[in-house]
């Protein structure tokens, strides 16, 4: 390639070392036909149709969906802004633990080195905290919007039920996440929330001596619920979320038109 | 065949007179004339469909037919007098074979004996196979499909959801920005605030726990509205979706919402010091969740 000086542009070399990368072997053989990375990759309905089942993530959806349910002010994007939510809140949770020690007192001064001596430490704690606000937020709303659609006729009576499961599992996560700062907010909060969990008749101190492992809150239930938040509610609720996903296709994708 | 919605013929009219170059009405027209039974009437009665006269009324030649696009003859014309019989119309006239008149007139399944040497498979009428079992319909999941208006996931609806993760992004990032995440003082089992309050979405509880019995409010009231919630699907019994059908199940989930809504609401801003009763205007805000914004 070469301009009427004689010389090769810049720009055009930069374009024909772009052609060569997209049409080596190395590239090619991590792109599937079909994907919009590739050298040759046209608008046809066949490829629109490789986009979607030759991508793991975007294989989460149909080849085609119905018009009315890609419409803005059908779903409002709760469903998927929820489980948005949650692989943010991993990514920063994860981040999270490499700076954090559930024992006192040190988890409460790690949290306050996190402001201090972490690059981005505060603004990723910031991140989690909002996003799991945002996310009870986005899932309730889910649910409301689900109801208002009539979503949970049959077949999706059972899909609906998983939906409550993962209501539940979210407050849950969002609950346990709570207690973790060690500070006065999250040692009273938790307080209060799990005194109501000892009302409950017949075994009401057998449920709260579970929830905080023992009579009172210690350092052993910061523990506890430190592997409820980053292990074991996320182990379950990522099942339950397989379940809810799975059965929207199986139940005949987006419901409605109303 | 299911009946196509107006909408959806419309469009492949339009399509299809794109492509052909003829006006949408012609085509819209042809479209819904094959769907009524008329072609099997007016076979009858000797004058052969608009379509399917164009093809019969030619000569067909098909040893060219077959040199040219590298088919069998023989399978040329099975497809030919197969396609004459399951339309009911006649069996084109063929080079080197019988008068194009005589057989233009006679329809497919009485077309003489000539043809039904020809023809492969069983002679009309003569069914090869029975009647085993009926299969009742209906299947725990929904495999019915309608005809649907459908639109590719990629761009459209891929293109909607990235925009929406990165609005989402972009507000999260913002707001973590300016506003800090609460941290008080270091945890002290021996100096309990006041007025000490649950995460904002069991307030809505802790509000009903300052008129009920701790049992009722704590534990029954929200037992029972999880479980009546998970058996909605189980009790509306109302098939319908429009809204103007279901005006008593969402008049009645309404009610619970904006009950559950309102008792958040009023536990978060309208309780101070020993959960008692303020004003947040006057008396301040007691609300630690949301600190960073009051502060």
């Amino acid at each position: 390639m070469a301009d009427g000086n004689g010389k090769t542009s810049v720009k055009s070399a930069a374009a024909g070392l772009g052609d060569h990368i997209r049409n080596s072997e190395v590239w090619t053989s991590i792109f599937r036909p079909g994907s919009p990375m590739r050298a040759d990759y046209s608008d046809s309905p066949r490829n629109r149709a490789y986009v979607v089942m030759n991508n793991v993530l975007y294989h989460l959806h149909p080849v085609k969906v119905k018009r009315h349910g890609i419409k803005l002010s059908y779903t409002l994007c709760l469903g998927g802004l929820s489980f948005f939510l949650f692989i943010l809140l991993t990514v920063t949770g994860i981040f999270l633990m490499f700076y954090y020690r559930p024992t006192s007192p040190q988890a409460y001064f790690d949290l306050q080195a996190l402001a201090t001596d972490v690059a981005f430490g505060q603004l990723v704690r910031n991140m989690h905290r909002w996003g799991a606000h945002i996310m009870v937020l986005t899932v309730f709303l889910h649910m409301t919007r689900v109801f208002y659609h009539g979503s949970y006729k049959p077949p999706r009576e059972f899909n609906w039920i998983v939906g409550i499961i993962l209501l539940l599992l979210t407050l849950l996560l969002s609950f346990t996440g709570y207690l973790l700062p060690w500070d006065q907010l999250a040692l009273w909060a938790v307080t209060v929330g799990t005194n109501m969990a000892a009302y409950t008749p017949v075994f009401g101190a057998q449920v709260s001596f579970a929830l905080i492992g023992g009579i009172q809150i210690t350092a052993d239930t910061l523990l506890r619920w430190y592997v409820l938040h980053v292990l074991f509610l996320p182990f379950i609720i990522t099942i339950f979320m397989a379940v809810h996903f799975w059965r929207v296709r199986k139940d005949g994708g987006i419901s409605g038109p109303l | 065949m299911a009946q196509l919605p107006d909408h959806l013929l419309k469009r492949a009219a339009e399509a299809r007179a794109k492509a052909e170059g003829r006006p949408v009405d012609e085509i819209l027209a042809e479209m819904k004339g094959e769907s009524s039974p008329a072609p099997a009437t007016a076979s009858a009665s000797g004058a052969p469909a608009p379509d399917a006269g164009s093809n019969s009324g030619s000569l067909r030649d098909l040893d060219a037919e077959s040199t040219q696009y590298g088919i069998p003859k023989e399978l040329l014309e099975r497809a030919m007098f197969a396609r004459a019989r399951k339309d009911g119309t006649p069996v084109p006239a063929m080079a080197g074979a019988a008068a194009p008149a005589a057989s233009a007139t006679a329809a497919a399944p009485a077309a003489g004996p000539a043809l039904a040497a020809v023809v492969s498979g069983p002679p009309p009428g003569v069914r090869t196979q029975r009647l085993l079992t009926v299969v009742q319909a209906g299947a725990i999941q929904g495999t019915t499909k309608e005809p649907a208006d459908k639109v590719n996931v990629w761009p459209h609806l891929l293109a909607i959801e990235f925009v929406a993760l990165l609005a989402m992004s972009a507000f999260l990032f913002i707001l973590s920005a300016f506003m800090d995440a609460p941290l008080l003082e270091f945890a002290n089992f021996n100096e309990q605030p006041n007025p000490s309050k649950a995460p904002w979405y069991f307030l809505g509880l802790q509000e009903l726990l300052a008129y009920f019995d701790p049992q009722v409010a704590g534990v029954i009231i929200p037992g029972f509205g999880l479980a009546a919630l998970a058996f909605i699907p189980y009790v509306d019994r109302n098939p319908s979706v429009r809204p103007s059908s279901r005006k008593f199940a969402i008049s009645l989930f309404t009610v619970f919402f904006m009950g559950a809504a309102v008792l958040t609401i009023f536990g978060s801003f309208f309780r101070g010091p020993g959960f008692n009763f303020v004003f947040p205007w006057s008396d301040g805000i007691f609300f630690d969740d949301l600190l960073a914004i009051l502060e």
